[in-house]
């Protein structure tokens, strides 16, 4: 059996318990470390990704391909950055614990088993793994109430999707006798022969990864989850799961129901208009930056979902770019969030960034940099986030889709640039508190990237490619 | 491929940027520095771009100065700059008005000085990169992110209701250029490529031809602007600070009437044709509608904001005649009213540093204190009505001669805007300058520093030089318009034949 193409897993897992013992003997001053220990981990697991052996093993259950390895680096890197913006604002909040950085590891470990799954129970178990250290962390600030609520809801609809899905992989199985995606595949080449009950299980399977990404109907706990659960498990959570969830979500459908894209082609394509227009209006609305940034994810999924709708290599090349650049726009965006705090009280209305331009002059041109690529405006990587996508959707001739695609985008753009206006147009309001090294780091490195990624856009495209290539060789 | 001129004077504002970034010090060193740094980096793009008009060969009407670099190899896009007789003055136009515009904001511009500077060498960047661009990805990426300069510089250093005419000027352009970029993409996917020259020798079929054209003219009727999609302009201009006005007059309205001319017209040539009178009907009510409207103003900046909206449909009413006159005609238009409206938006700004007010009926009796100023506005306002002698007559008189070879009514109609761009223009002259003066602070009021003088004589000798010896312009275009109609001909021929086949 070769083990070694579960190398990045099983290494990153053992070091979450050699973290998890280290941190309860040591008593005092645990938390920096076991941070910094967890990062070093990331960094080892994402060597190992692209380095390690490519393959399928244990029994067709896991495989290590093209497309798992792009997913696991960018949910490393997601993970990384999220750990990296939780030193700072847990200590300050007083939720500074050596359990966070752990409970992130394995919720990160559960991710790069969920994008590696060839079967349907892996996927479940990674899945699982992964959601259930996200409840916790959702509900991370204990004496919060609102932390508190975020956790429990995220738990209660959670676990209704995931329970959906089960339902609906039961059902799978019960109507093809295996689990097995390469077997499923090769059994369900044509939709009209496909049982009704086989496509019963396909649409709940679906709906369970619909919930994970948060497509509209199914978004319902994302803008709760965000606002409430402290802003370093927001961070975390607007990253590497939606890198995971979606990139499970291509492989489940471009993998054993390919064939059946007939069938799942009109779902996914509803799925994502709801989704692109309910992010854009709803978030008009908002007042909260973290809910705000909970209905931009949504529009977000709703576009990247356009990509995957049409089901050919370059739709899922064009997911690909968006997620590698969402995470960086997001994670780049929740940093100048973390920044926003006033006399050590951390602030998350929009109103409170007015004048930052003139307070903090960086910072207002990162946020405003993140915010024009996140309404999708050339020069900046949300661009060419979106011009992939649109392309492989008007190759595809889904023209209803690209064109709400882009009439939503200026929606979306309306409060973005509101975001703007309120830094460099509002007259200035009190100054917020220094911030911190890591926030500058974080903030600064995804602004280059956003920023320049015009410059050579070639690197970040070509591995998506392969990696798109990959699922369907 | 030769030294990448284009690709200098388009990138090295953005040394500029980087050196303003790196400046310490106090505010008022910081803003000291920013001005001399922003001019000097502006003045020396424009120093360079003059050698592209030394150098430019007239008589080829192909593109020259190409440049081209992989950049997306796979997906065949490259970074390709280059320009032809269409494109090069307009990138001249954008390096000259940048240093003048950045002069005039010397002292109206007191409040984050090194923000507004870097703002303002981004979007000359992105001004001149869109009319190098020779691949369509690329001309769409300047041409969309302009909107990031802009709408920052009307939304921090403009007026009362700075927020409004920014948001709106931004949805507005944006709607129309998303529209754009699906046209794009359509195309992209049918011809294979997205290089420029290619697609302009591509024959795509006449009924997608109608659809990528309505695409395209979403976006460019946005931003010419045509009515009736006009009205961003008048508040965008009336709140912009005077430097934004003159860039938004002056260069970023002729990047709608650039695109008709580069991408609609050679590129979708039947579409134009049928969609021909439907540009007319518009230009023509814009043309008379907004000079009317335009009587009635009572503020400077508003008036002129809608006299470009009149001079900018007979611009269209050019391009669409598809002979060499209308679209030569045009094109001189585009290059005039870039100097002239720029010009008067400058001269509106001198008084308001000194009054701050733009309302006409605050000032009056201006030529007893300021006979230079007066000599100046003078000179653009004839300039602007269409005289003789001035850069304006050029342009409109070929447009006309042009248009009646299309139809009498349309060259009449359009004509009309003559007659009353000279109500407009000479009514607000007179209540502006003549007269007796009657408020206080007018009889202080102080003529043209030796500052503002730098910033119009390059503009009276420009305006004075298009209008005496046009040809030393027109010699630019001549090839390349020939080659355009010649070509427009031709396939409006082969598609007639086509039809003739098969009938």
């Amino acid at each position: 059996m070769n083990w070694t193409i579960a190398l990045p897993e099983i290494v990153l897992a053992v070091i979450g318990l050699a973290i998890l013992v280290f941190g309860v003997l040591r008593k005092q001053d645990n938390v920096l470390l076991c941070t910094m220990l967890t990062v070093g981990g990331f960094l080892a697991a994402g060597l190992l990704v692209l380095n390690g052996t490519r393959g399928g093993g244990f029994n067709g259950q896991f495989l290590a391909d093209s497309f798992a390895a792009f997913n696991k680096v960018l949910i490393l890197a997601g993970a990384s950055l999220a750990v990296i913006l939780s030193l700072d604002f847990n200590d300050k909040q007083g939720i500074g614990r050596f359990e966070f950085p752990v409970l992130v590891l394995f919720a990160t470990v559960g991710m790069m088993i969920m994008v590696s799954a060839s079967n349907l129970m892996t996927l479940y178990l990674g899945l699982e793994l992964q959601s259930l250290a996200l409840y916790v962390l959702a509900a991370f600030a204990r004496d919060d109430l609102r932390s508190s609520e975020a956790g429990l809801k995220y738990f209660v609809l959670g676990g209704l999707a995931s329970g959906l899905l089960l339902y609906g992989i039961s059902l799978v199985y019960g109507f093809s006798g295996t689990m097995d995606f390469a077997k499923l595949a090769s059994l369900l080449t044509d939709p009209l022969t496909a049982s009704p009950g086989l496509i019963f299980g396909v649409v709940f399977v679906l709906v369970g990864l619909a919930f994970k990404v948060s497509a509209v109907p199914f978004h319902m706990w994302t803008p709760d989850v965000y606002e409430g659960a402290p802003t370093s498990v927001t961070v975390f959570l607007a990253t590497a799961p939606k890198v995971a969830a979606m990139a499970l979500f291509t492989r489940v459908m471009c993998g054993p129901f390919g064939h059946l894209v007939g069938a799942w082609h009109a779902l996914i394509v509803i799925l994502s208009i709801a989704s692109m227009l309910l992010g854009a209006f709803t978030a008009i609305g908002q007042s909260n930056i973290k809910r705000l940034m909970a209905y931009s994810s949504i529009g977000h999924m709703g576009f990247a979902l356009a990509g995957l709708s049409v089901g050919t290599a370059d739709g899922v090349r064009g997911v690909l770019v968006y997620m590698a650049i969402y995470v960086a726009m997001t994670a780049g965006t929740f940093a100048c969030i973390i920044a926003m705090r006033r006399q050590g009280r951390a602030v998350e209305q929009i109103s409170d960034l007015a004048g930052l331009a003139t307070n903090d002059p960086w910072l207002a041109m990162l946020l405003a940099g993140f915010m024009f690529s996140l309404a999708g405006i050339p020069l900046m990587a949300g661009f060419f986030a979106k011009l992939y996508v649109l392309l492989a959707a008007i190759e595809g001739g889904s023209w209803t889709l690209a064109v709400v695609g882009v009439l939503s985008s200026v929606v979306g753009a309306f409060y973005y640039i509101r975001i703007i206006k309120v830094m460099y147009f509002d007259p200035a309001a009190g100054a917020f508190d220094r911030r911190a090294p890591s926030l500058s780091l974080v903030a600064g490195v995804t602004g280059l990237f956003t920023v320049l990624f015009f410059l050579h856009p070639a690197p970040v495209v070509d591995a998506a490619n392969v990696a798109a290539q990959a699922l369907f060789r | 491929m030769g030294f990448p001129l284009l690709s200098l004077i388009t990138w090295l504002p953005m040394a500029g940027v980087v050196i303003l970034l790196t400046i310490r010090g106090d505010e008022k060193t910081v803003a000291t520095n920013a001005r001399w740094t922003a001019l000097w980096t502006s003045l020396i793009v424009m120093a360079i771009s003059l050698v592209i008009w030394v150098r430019f060969d007239r008589a080829d009407a192909g593109f020259q100065f190409v440049e081209s670099v992989a950049w997306l190899p796979q997906y065949k896009i490259g970074y390709k700059m280059g320009v032809d007789g269409i494109s090069v003055l307009f990138v001249l136009l954008s390096t000259v008005l940048t240093p003048l515009c950045i002069l005039a904001s010397w002292e109206s511009i007191q409040t984050k000085v090194r923000e507004f500077m870097i703002s303002f060498l981004i979007l000359e960047t992105m001004m001149v990169g869109m009319f190098c661009a020779l691949d369509f990805v690329v001309f769409y990426m300047f041409f969309e992110a302009v909107l990031i300069p802009m709408y920052l510089i009307i939304g921090i250093w403009g007026g009362p209701r700075r927020v409004y005419a920014a948001v709106k000027f931004f949805l507005f352009t944006l709607t129309g250029s998303v529209l754009m970029l699906l046209a794009l993409l359509a195309m992209w996917v049918q011809a294979g490529t997205t290089d420029i020259p290619t697609l302009m020798h591509t024959t795509f079929p006449v009924g997608t031809q109608k659809w990528l054209f309505l695409a395209f003219f979403a976006s460019f009727a946005v931003k010419v602007p045509m009515w009736p999609m006009h009205t961003w302009l008048p508040d965008a201009h009336v709140e912009a600070p005077t430097a934004g006005s003159v860039i938004l007059a002056g260069v970023l309205l002729k990047m709608g009437a650039y695109g008709f001319a580069r991408f609609s017209i050679p590129m979708l040539p039947d579409a134009s044709a049928y969609f021909a009178p439907f540009i007319f009907t518009l230009s023509v009510v814009a043309v008379i509608y907004t000079s009317l409207v335009a009587l009635a103003q009572e503020d400077m900046k508003k008036l002129i904001a809608y006299s470009s909206v009149a001079h900018m449909g007979v611009v269209t009413i050019g391009l669409f005649t598809f002979n060499e006159q209308g679209i030569q005609g045009g094109l001189f238009m585009m290059l005039s009213h870039g100097v002239v409206s720029a010009a008067l938006f400058l001269i509106v700004g001198v008084i308001y540093d000194r009054i701050h007010t733009r309302e006409i009926a605050r000032y009056g009796g201006l030529a007893d204190r300021m006979p230079c100023y007066a000599f100046a506005f003078m000179l653009f306002a004839m300039a602007s009505v269409g005289l003789p002698g001035t850069a304006g007559f050029v342009g409109e008189f070929l447009v006309i001669v042009g248009a009646f070879q299309v139809n009498f009514w349309l060259a009449l109609l359009g004509g009309a805007g003559m007659i009353l761009g000279a109500a407009y223009t000479l009514y607000l002259y007179r209540r502006v300058v003549f007269g007796r003066i009657t408020r206080d602070d007018l009889r202080g009021i102080l003529d043209l520093s030796a500052r503002e003088w730098a910033v119009f004589a390059p503009l009276i000798v420009l305006t004075m030089w298009m209008g005496i010896y046009p040809s030393s312009f027109t010699g630019f275009w001549d090839a390349s318009v020939a080659a355009m109609v010649k070509q427009h001909t031709a396939a409006l021929a082969e598609t007639v034949k086509l039809a003739g086949v098969l009938h």
